[in-house]
C-alpha cells in the first residue's frame, strides 16, 4: 500500500490513497466544515473536528468497523460571574471553544490520552479516547498566557502540540500569537520558550517578547528531538536545544513567509516549507507554487516545483496542510484553492491529485 | 406549555423534534427541552449557556433580546423558533 492520508476541507473529509493509488478513496461529512482530522496510531481510531458555524464545534470519532459517532467536545468550564478577561489587545476573550486547532495523540504508554488545542487559546486533554475532556487550567492561569492575541483569527489559538518522543510527559505547544511553551510534567507547569524569535509586527522594544511571537507552526524531529523548526510570521526559526532558544534563518528564497513546516523524522537538518509573499499579501511568489527544502539545517534551500502549477497559482497552504510520512519520503499538501499534491521522493516531483477540492484546512498521513 | 420549533437544518446533526416545555423565560423553556436531549443543547447554546453567535431565537414574532441569559419572557401559549441567523454562512 502506498499509504493513506486525511484531507480536511471546508466541505468534508476526504481519504486519499490506499490500495487504489493516489485517489480519493473515501469521503465523510460532505457539506460540513472539517477543520482537522487525526488518526491515533495507538488505537487506530480516527478523529474529525467539525465547525458547523451556526451550531458550533463538534468532535467525531471512527473506530474500526463502526460508523462515525459524535463524541464529547472540549469545553470551557462555566465562567465565574462577573469575570471579564481580555486578550493581549484588550478584546474580551470568550470562554467558548471556537475552533479545534490541534489534535495530537499522547505517547505510546499513554493509551487513550489525546491533546487538543483550541481557539481561543486553551489546551484540553482526554484520557479516554475523547469520551471526555479536561481543561488544562494551569496553562490558562499562567500570567504570560494573558498577553496572547489572535494571529489570523479573532482570538489566540494553540495549533501545534509536539509530544516528546523521549518522554511523553514533555509536551511543547506552538501558539498564534503566544510563542512556544513547554511542560515537563504532563501539563501541571509550563515554561515559555521562544527566546530568539522576532516579531516585526510589534514596536521594536517589544519585538523580542517571547509571549507575543506568532509561531505559525512548530515541528519536532522524531529521532533528533532537540531539533525543532518553526515557520513564524516573520520567517523561519530553528532550535537545537529542545525549543529553548531559537535562531532565525536568513536568505530564504523565494520567501521566508508561510504557514506550514514539516521535519524529516530521522534527519533534523531536513525540513520543508511552502513559501508565499509575506504577510500583507499571502500568495505564491510570482503566482508560482513551490515547496522549499533544506537539507543542511537552513544554510541553503532547494526550490521544488516539478509538477506544481507555475502560472497564476494563488494557492495558500495553511499550517496543517503539509504532511510528511514516517519514512520521510512521501509528502502531501493541499491548498485554499482546492489543490492537492503528493510527492514520493521528498518533494523533487509532485503529482496533482485534484485541483477541484473545497478549500483545504489540513492534510495528515493516516 | 410553550412550543419549541427548531430549524430543519439541525435535523441531520441531532434529533430535534417539535417540543413543548413549561417555563416563564426562554431559558426555562429551553432547559426543559434540553433536559431530555442534552446533545441538542450544545448545538444551540455555547458552554456558557449563551445563544451561539450565529443562531437566532424568535418568540411570538419578537427576536430574542437577551442572548446571554435568555431571560426574555415566554407565555404558556408561546411559540419559540430556534433558527439559524444567516450570519453563520
Amino acid at each position: 500500500m502506498a499509504g493513506e492520508f486525511l484531507v480536511s476541507t471546508r466541505k468534508g473529509l476526504f481519504t486519499v490513497g490506499g490500495d487504489g493509488g493516489w485517489r480519493i478513496s473515501a469521503t465523510a461529512f460532505l457539506g460540513d466544515n472539517v477543520s482537522l482530522a487525526m488518526r491515533d496510531p495507538r488505537s487506530g481510531y480516527l478523529y474529525a473536528a467539525l465547525d458547523h458555524g451556526h451550531f458550533g464545534v463538534k468532535l467525531h470519532r471512527l473506530r474500526p468497523g463502526e460508523d462515525w459517532r459524535e463524541i464529547a467536545t472540549p469545553a470551557f468550564p462555566e465562567k465565574p460571574e462577573g469575570l471579564v478577561e481580555t486578550d493581549g489587545w484588550g478584546k474580551e476573550l470568550p470562554w467558548t471553544v471556537m475552533r479545534v486547532w490541534a489534535l495530537e495523540p499522547g505517547g505510546p504508554g499513554q493509551d487513550g490520552l489525546i491533546w487538543c488545542g483550541t481557539i481561543p487559546g486553551a489546551l484540553f486533554v482526554s484520557f479516554d479516547h475523547g469520551e471526555s475532556w479536561e481543561w488544562v487550567k494551569s496553562l490558562w492561569d499562567h500570567p504570560s498566557r494573558k498577553r496572547w492575541f489572535g494571529g489570523g483569527a479573532d482570538f489566540p489559538g494553540i495549533h501545534s502540540v509536539c509530544v516528546d518522543p523521549r518522554d511523553a510527559d514533555t509536551v511543547r505547544l506552538g501558539v498564534s500569537c503566544g510563542g512556544v511553551w513547554r511542560t515537563r510534567d504532563r501539563g501541571r507547569t509550563w515554561d515559555l520558550t521562544a527566546n530568539g524569535m522576532r516579531a516585526e509586527f510589534m514596536p521594536p522594544e517589544q519585538a523580542g517578547d517571547p509571549e507575543i511571537q506568532d509561531a505559525h507552526m512548530l515541528a519536532q524531529c522524531r529521532d533528533q528531538p532537540d531539533r525543532f523548526w518553526v515557520q513564524h510570521h516573520n520567517g523561519i526559526f530553528r532550535s537545537d536545544d529542545g525549543a529553548l532558544n531559537w535562531t532565525e534563518i536568513h536568505d530564504v528564497e523565494p520567501s521566508n513567509f508561510g504557514f506550514a513546516v514539516v521535519v524529516h523524522p530521522r534527519d533534523g537538518d531536513t525540513a520543508w516549507f511552502v513559501p508565499g509573499v509575506k504577510d500583507e499579501k499571502r500568495y505564491p511568489v510570482d503566482g508560482r507554487l513551490v515547496v522549499t527544502r533544506t537539507r543542511d539545517g537552513g544554510r541553503s534551500f532547494d526550490v521544488l516545483k516539478n509538477g506544481l502549477p507555475q502560472n497564476h497559482a494563488y494557492d495558500v497552504v495553511f499550517r496543517h496542510a503539509l504532511t510528511l510520512d514516517d519514512s520521510g519520503e512521501k509528502l502531501a499538501f493541499g491548498s485554499t484553492t482546492g489543490g492537492l499534491w503528493v510527492s514520493e521522493d521528498q518533494g523533487d516531483n509532485w503529482t496533482e491529485i485534484s485541483h477541484t477540492l473545497p478549500p483545504v484546512h489540513a492534510v495528515r498521513w493516516s | 406549555m410553550a412550543r419549541v420549533i427548531f430549524t430543519a437544518n439541525l435535523k441531520r446533526h441531532v434529533e430535534c423534534p417539535v417540543s413543548t416545555a413549561p417555563g416563564g423565560t426562554v431559558r426555562e423553556v429551553l432547559d426543559g427541552v434540553f433536559a431530555h436531549n442534552h446533545v441538542l443543547r450544545g448545538y444551540v447554546l455555547d458552554e456558557q449557556g449563551a445563544l451561539r453567535k450565529h443562531m437566532g431565537i424568535i418568540v411570538d414574532g419578537i427576536v430574542l433580546a437577551d442572548r446571554a441569559r435568555l431571560a426574555d419572557p415566554v407565555r404558556p401559549d408561546s411559540t419559540v423558533y430556534v433558527l439559524q441567523a444567516l450570519s453563520g454562512g
